[in-house]
């Protein structure tokens, strides 16, 4: 769906001297069947992921919701399917699943990954990075260190944009009411970009800033600290 | 929702979405829930904050709870041998019916034959069971003495709030409904003079009225004790003034010891109304010769709190301890107020809570009135996992409603194609095709969907999609390894 965050993940990992692999077989966390309840569903996907991933060293996630989701819920499915061989290889696998941000500042300790990206920016708080994985400053301070930006504190940083999965079509009344307060924070910014650590909660918002014309962009975090003097912004 | 004369039942109620729906065009409502929940939210923000052993409490409260709930039979056999030492009567009711006969007839016994009154403490146990309705019904009038209580019964409205029942009405309203109901209608605006006109209403009843219904915050089993906090003092006037007092506590109020309420009385209030104590802490024991009410009774209520307590992944939602900091945080109630949850528990607890005191008969689309984003497990002072707890009804939900509806169909094709790489990829290309009569371009050659079909024209309410993408990550990496770099 957003091939160019995955690119940029790639360009920042590769320009930081890492070997950065693409498991072909990988499809989707279970996020979605699990939160709206179709746990049926969701649990053939562990086995899944732990099949696809489990000789990386490092595996980085530029999702912060999808990386909630393994942490949080993953060792509890495999005990629910019951087998000890797959609930040992998710207690391994897990310490080494790192959502995007988090790998650049927490494994890697750094806070500058030389990036160039002269526009002015505001970052939205993911609750699933901000609550369930604790990424606290992190991406701020990523992006406080990119060359040339123009970074704008949002009002309200950590209020939910209101997406939540199928929430926002279940519930498409309270979504959008949520959803316009965050897109007038955006605005409140003058920015002309909001970042973020997941897509999902950049697709709602831009959802909105589009229908609204405001000319407002989305763009993932990954995309920004992908930035460099030699591209074209 | 102007709920005159009807009263939040969940067997009832429609469905979250349609009910807010009508409360999200209440621009007034709106308005006054957004102000009060910040005012409370910064409130609480800044007295956690001065307590550097905050997440220590919470996680105290928290094992204090759970230790309770897994032994609380011997609790509850606890406090009521202590109870009844003390010289209180404890009955046991099932359910909500049964604890309105027994508050009923015990009304009807002390109360003046008269003219039976009783007077009343906040409680939301009793506005679980409508037990105003029930005791109208037998001829017995309840005075609420709470000041948002009495508004809410006053303005014949619903509460909205566990802790600030009123929080919807602002000053205006509350000076309208005064003027009506007290017929004063000079009466003016300032808090003082609303103040002054609840005093002298209730005043009234408090010396006169010899019969009062409480519910309660804590029950002591060490002690046989009951705890009741409040702000304004009315409480201690119905715990002291009348002859009797009937207090009405659900099975989950017991806490073991006299000093777990060091821990409790730290973590509700601050939570609650981010007060660093409350202004009137009461704790009574049974009756005393002379001092006090002459006849307690105690009313222990189970109302399908052992069917929660059966299922071990949705009990901790017993743990709560009714502080409403979940509603103020939660942004799903901060837009729709809480008469949308159709049940007197609204807010993130009341998206757990009701659906299963109703065993999932009832208020199914609760479990779903939540982006999941968190903030209420983040304040919760019992460190309940709301968002687990949602999760896991939802679960629930799905089971009973079963496969043949659109939306397990359409997950269960999801299913099926997250579970094999070449049905993924296959999938990739036919949405591609698929949206193709409802992509329109803008300006810059991007291509946007500004209408969805069926289930997803939720969606496009209000946003616009992306399309997809010309060539996909896969797509590209797989070329990209070609070339050779």
């Amino acid at each position: 769906m957003f091939p160019e965050t995955g690119k940029a993940v790639v360009k920042v990992l590769e320009r930081l001297g890492h070997t950065v692999d693409f498991p072909a077989g990988q499809t989707c966390c279970g996020q979605m069947h699990w939160n709206t309840g179709y746990q049926a569903e969701a649990l053939p996907l562990v086995g899944r992921f732990v099949e696809q991933f489990r000789h990386a060293e490092a595996v980085v996630v530029p999702s912060s919701s999808c990386v909630a989701m393994m942490r949080d819920h993953y060792p509890k499915m495999a005990e629910e399917i019951g087998d000890r061989k797959l609930i040992a290889e998710v207690a391994e696998l897990l310490p080494h699943v790192y959502e995007f941000s988090e790998f650049l500042t927490v494994r890697l300790g750094l806070k500058d990954v030389g990036a160039y990206y002269p526009h002015r920016v505001t970052y939205h708080a993911s609750c699933h990075g901000l609550r369930n994985l604790g990424l606290g400053d992190g991406p701020l301070e990523l992006l406080r260190a990119v060359k040339g930006i123009d970074l704008i504190q949002i009002e309200n940083m950590e209020q939910c944009c209101g997406f939540g999965g199928t929430f926002a079509v279940k519930n498409a009344d309270v979504s959008s009411a949520m959803l316009a307060e965050k897109t007038t924070a955006v605005l409140n910014t003058g920015a002309e970009a909001c970042t973020a650590c997941d897509n999902s909660c950049l697709m709602h918002i831009q959802g909105a800033l589009h229908r609204q014309r405001t000319g407002v962009q989305t763009v993932h975090l990954a995309e920004i600290l992908a930035g460099s003097e030699g591209d074209v912004l | 929702m102007n709920s005159e004369n009807s009263v939040l039942d969940p067997k009832t109620s429609p469905t979250f979405p349609i009910a807010a729906r009508a409360t999200l065009g209440d621009t007034q409502l709106r308005k006054n829930v957004r102000h009060a929940t910040e005012v409370i939210q910064n409130k609480r923000a800044r007295v956690v904050a001065e307590m550097p052993d905050w997440q220590q409490l919470r996680e105290s409260g928290r094992q204090i709870r759970q230790h309770t709930m897994a032994n609380l039979e011997t609790y509850l056999e606890e406090f009521e041998r202590n109870c009844i030492r003390a010289g209180g009567t404890v009955h046991w009711a099932r359910d909500g019916e049964e604890a309105k006969r027994i508050v009923t007839t015990l009304a009807k016994t002390y109360a003046s034959q008269q003219n039976p009154e009783v007077i009343k403490i906040k409680s939301m146990t009793t506005e679980e069971i409508h037990l105003n309705v029930a005791l109208e019904a037998a001829g017995v009038k309840a005075y609420e003495t709470d000041l948002a209580e009495l508004i809410i019964q006053l303005g014949h409205d619903q509460p909205s709030h566990i802790v600030v029942p009123a929080l919807h009405k602002n000053r205006q309203q509350i000076r309208e409904i005064f003027q009506r109901e007290m017929n004063l209608p000079e009466l003016g605006e300032k808090p003082q003079d609303l103040a002054d006109a609840a005093r002298k209403f209730l005043r009234e009843k408090f010396l006169r009225v010899n019969t009062a219904v409480s519910g309660a915050n804590f029950l002591i089993a060490e002690t046989g004790g009951v705890c009741i906090v409040e702000s304004e003092g009315n409480g201690r006037m119905c715990l002291t003034l009348p002859e009797t007092l009937i207090t009405i506590a659900g099975i989950d109020k017991v806490l073991p010891r006299f000093e777990d309420l060091e821990v409790m009385l730290q973590l509700l209030p601050r939570s609650a109304t981010g007060e660093r104590m409350n202004p009137y802490n009461s704790i009574w024991t049974g009756v005393h010769a002379g001092d006090g009410p002459k006849n307690f009774h105690v009313v222990l209520m189970d109302n399908a709190r052992s069917e929660v307590l059966a299922d071990s992944e949705g009990r901790q939602t017993l743990n709560c301890i009714r502080c409403g900091a979940c509603q103020n945080a939660c942004p799903v109630y901060r837009q729709t107020g809480g008469h949308a949850y159709g049940s007197v528990y609204a807010g993130p607890i009341g998206a757990i809570l009701t659906p299963q005191l109703q065993q999932l008969h009832h208020a199914q689309s609760l479990p779903y009135a939540s982006s999941l984003c968190g903030a209420c497990y983040e304040v919760c002072p019992v460190k309940i996992n709301i968002p687990e707890v949602l999760i896991h009804l939802r679960n629930k939900v799905v089971k009973q409603k079963g496969p043949l509806n659109p939306e397990a169909l359409a997950m269960k094709m999801a299913g099926t194609l997250f579970r094999s790489e070449r049905r993924f990829r296959a999938a990739q290309r036919l949405g591609r095709f698929a949206e193709t009569p409802l992509v329109r371009r803008d300006g810059s050659g991007d291509g946007w969907i500004g209408w969805l079909p069926g289930l997803l024209g939720g969606w496009t309410q209000v946003r616009d999609l992306r399309e997809m993408p010309k060539e996909t990550f896969r797509d590209w990496w797989e070329k990209r390894g070609k070339r050779g770099n």
